[in-house]
């Protein structure tokens, strides 16, 4: 198991260098970061303006090559811990990168728990009861999430829950969530937490309700579980300790794998309800083409989601015996 | 699988010559694999209600625009009829400048134009990817293999926003985006159907024969595949369509003159109190168009698999 650990984390790394070459070509074709700068009108002399431009292309290393900008990003973050400076201003973007992190996670692991409890709930019954009204309708409900924009359901929440139950779920209230130990910001992040979360959740939610009744249903037409019955074990250790179990390891590795999904996900939620973490950051960067935000956040996703591969192939080999890797 | 169906009739027609009836003791009608799929798809009654309401859909947005006589672009309405909730002349209302189901036609109409890009260039793109590294085992099948989980490591919605940014919202150009970013989903499946199909007999068989690398890839592994791409194309388009209004949301998809059903939301999100008709409309459709074809596509891999005996109830 170790082994297959280590091989594992090893063949990672090559995947995840790729991947930042693999981001660094989408960033440079994404557009230039100085046509604002080109475009802007000035009263200033055609020749101030150049200079100005020229100082800015070479502040950015945009007169280089790819390959020595490639490398100058990339050793910088390794080596030196410096994500690279703004496009407009000079600020460093590391603070901001990890602060949107830092803001959105918060947001995608309550879903993520959320959105989990219920799918394993609503897939189990409706798996059980198979061809009942209640499993017609959970599907149907599933389907339509599935099908429905997220953005749609997220402006519908906002103006119908948010804007009416405004103290509740703190569409209104000044963020205090900088103010740390006071049940004030813990109340007020629960509030501002909720809705974005709900629209986060269903995302989620949808699919993985899908899933686990198909799973659960593939599993309690299976041989053993029968025999479990026969053997005149309760219903419920049954359906619990021999069948959810075993339905429930190939979820482990399908919630892993959507991570990617989620954090697309949160682009729109984030968007929608203002909320300023990742995805709010990456749309923000992208129609400036602050290229060394662009550069940072795929950086932190890509690295984020080949993790949450590694873990779900680690937990898969865990939870499931048969499966042993040399 | 069709393969292994075709020897089958081939087998049946060696003992009956033709010309001469043969004398069976149980006389069924043959069918043959699609036949039998057709009827289990219209059993799925929910699979067989989407379909009609998908081609509906079809014909609403690409006729329907023919011969509405308001249209999405050109002369705006008479100031009289602006802002005004939906009546006998304007089923969904009006905005501020156009009939509303002029505009919902052409959004339709845009979205499933992008949903046939990504169900032929996807799903065309995925399969060879798939079939191809599925067949060469080894390096070549490592390299495309490693190359997908690569993309997959980027949000779909992130990488088709950054490269649509350039493109100044051409339809064509965002379809072709999206059907890129769909088709390592494809490629994966379609590898692992691959994998299993290569070791079968009539693989073996079609090699003996002196078939070349191509033929068989494409004339014994593709055709097999078809059933597991039609599903994935179907689930594709329904995933492709969302991504393609979220990304007119963020602000990256078709670009304004033009108009999507993504755009209608957009600028309508900010009057769903006081004009509900340009919110919920635009909404309903999208979600018709992805619920139908993910009905559909549920209904297809009922039919389509094998390995599903039981009928539904």
């Amino acid at each position: 198991m170790l082994v297959f650990v280590i091989r594992r984390v090893l063949i990672s790394i090559p995947v995840l260098i790729a991947s930042t070459i693999v981001t660094f070509v989408i960033v440079k074709l994404s557009g230039d970061p100085l046509t604002p700068l080109k475009q802007r009108q000035s009263t200033a002399s055609v020749e101030v303006k150049q200079r100005f431009i020229d100082q800015e292309t070479h502040r950015l290393w945009l007169d280089r090559s790819w390959p020595e900008q490639y490398w100058h990003w990339i050793s910088n973050v390794l080596f030196h811990n410096n994500w690279g400076e703004q496009v407009i201003g000079h600020d460093n973007i590391r603070t901001d990168v990890f602060h949107a992190l830092w803001v959105t996670s918060r947001l995608v692991v309550a879903s993520v728990f959320i959105a989990l409890a219920l799918a394993v709930v609503t897939g189990v019954i409706s798996a059980v009861k198979q061809y009942s009204l209640t499993d017609y309708t959970t599907t149907l409900l599933g389907f339509v999430f599935l099908s429905m924009p997220t953005f749609w359901f997220a402006i519908l929440l906002k103006e119908f829950v948010g804007i009416k139950f405004n103290d509740v779920t703190g569409t209104r209230t000044f963020s205090t969530i900088d103010e740390p130990d006071s049940w004030l910001s813990v109340h007020d992040l629960i509030a501002h937490v909720m809705l974005p979360t709900i629209v986060l959740g269903l995302v989620g939610y949808a699919a993985w309700s899908r899933f686990t009744r198909a799973s659960m249903l593939e599993v309690l037409n299976s041989d053993y579980v029968r025999l479990a019955r026969s053997k005149g074990l309760k219903p419920s250790t049954v359906l619990v300790k021999h069948a959810l179990r075993t339905a429930l390891i190939p979820l482990t590795t399908v919630t892993a794998l959507d991570i990617a999904g989620l954090l697309g996900g949160a682009i729109v939620t984030e968007t929608v309800f203002q909320w300023h973490g990742m995805g709010y950051l990456f749309v923000t960067s992208l129609r400036a083409i602050d290229f060394n935000v662009m550069l940072g956040w795929l950086l932190i996703t890509a690295t984020i989601v080949i993790l949450f591969n590694l873990i779900a192939d680690i937990l898969y080999g865990i939870l499931d015996p048969r499966i042993r890797h040399a | 699988m069709l393969e292994t169906n075709e020897t089958l009739t081939e087998a049946s027609a060696q003992q009956a010559p033709p010309g001469k009836k043969v004398d069976r003791e149980f006389t069924v009608k043959e069918r043959t694999q699609w036949q039998l799929a057709g009827r289990r798809f219209l059993k799925h009654r929910a699979a067989f209600i989407s379909l009609i309401v998908f081609i509906l859909l079809v014909l609403f947005a690409f006729v329907g625009q023919k011969l509405w006589h308001y249209k999405y672009e050109g002369d705006l309405l008479p100031t009289s009829e602006i802002n005004a909730g939906p009546s006998s002349k304007h089923p969904f209302g009006t905005t501020d400048l156009y009939d509303e189901m002029a505009l919902i036609m052409r959004g339709t109409q845009q979205s499933l134009k992008v949903a046939f890009i990504i169900a032929i260039v996807g799903t065309g793109l995925g399969a060879l990817w798939g079939v191809v590294s599925g067949f060469f085992s080894g390096f070549i099948d490592s390299a495309l293999m490693r190359f997908a989980d690569l993309a997959l490591t980027i949000p779909a919605l992130a990488l088709a926003a950054a490269l649509a940014r350039q493109g100044g919202g051409k339809l064509w150009l965002i379809g072709l985006i999206l059907a890129a970013v769909s088709a390592p989903y494809v490629a994966r499946v379609v590898r692992g159907v691959v994998l299993s199909l290569r070791e079968r007999e009539f693989i073996e068989a079609a090699r003996a024969l002196g078939a070349s690398n191509t033929r068989i890839m494409l004339r014994h592994l593709l055709p097999n595949t078809i059933p597991v791409l039609i599903v994935n194309a179907t689930l594709l388009i329904a995933a492709g369509i969302l991504l393609e209004t979220a990304l007119s949301y963020v602000g990256f998809g078709i670009q304004s003159p033009d108009t999507s059903l993504g755009i209608l939301i957009v600028k309508a999100q900010g009057s769903v109190q006081t004009k509900p008709w340009l919110f919920y409309f635009p909404g309903l459709f999208i979600i018709l168009i992805a619920l139908t074809v993910n009905f559909i596509g549920d209904g297809l891999r009922d039919a389509l698999d094998p390995r599903q005996t039981r009928e539904r109830k």
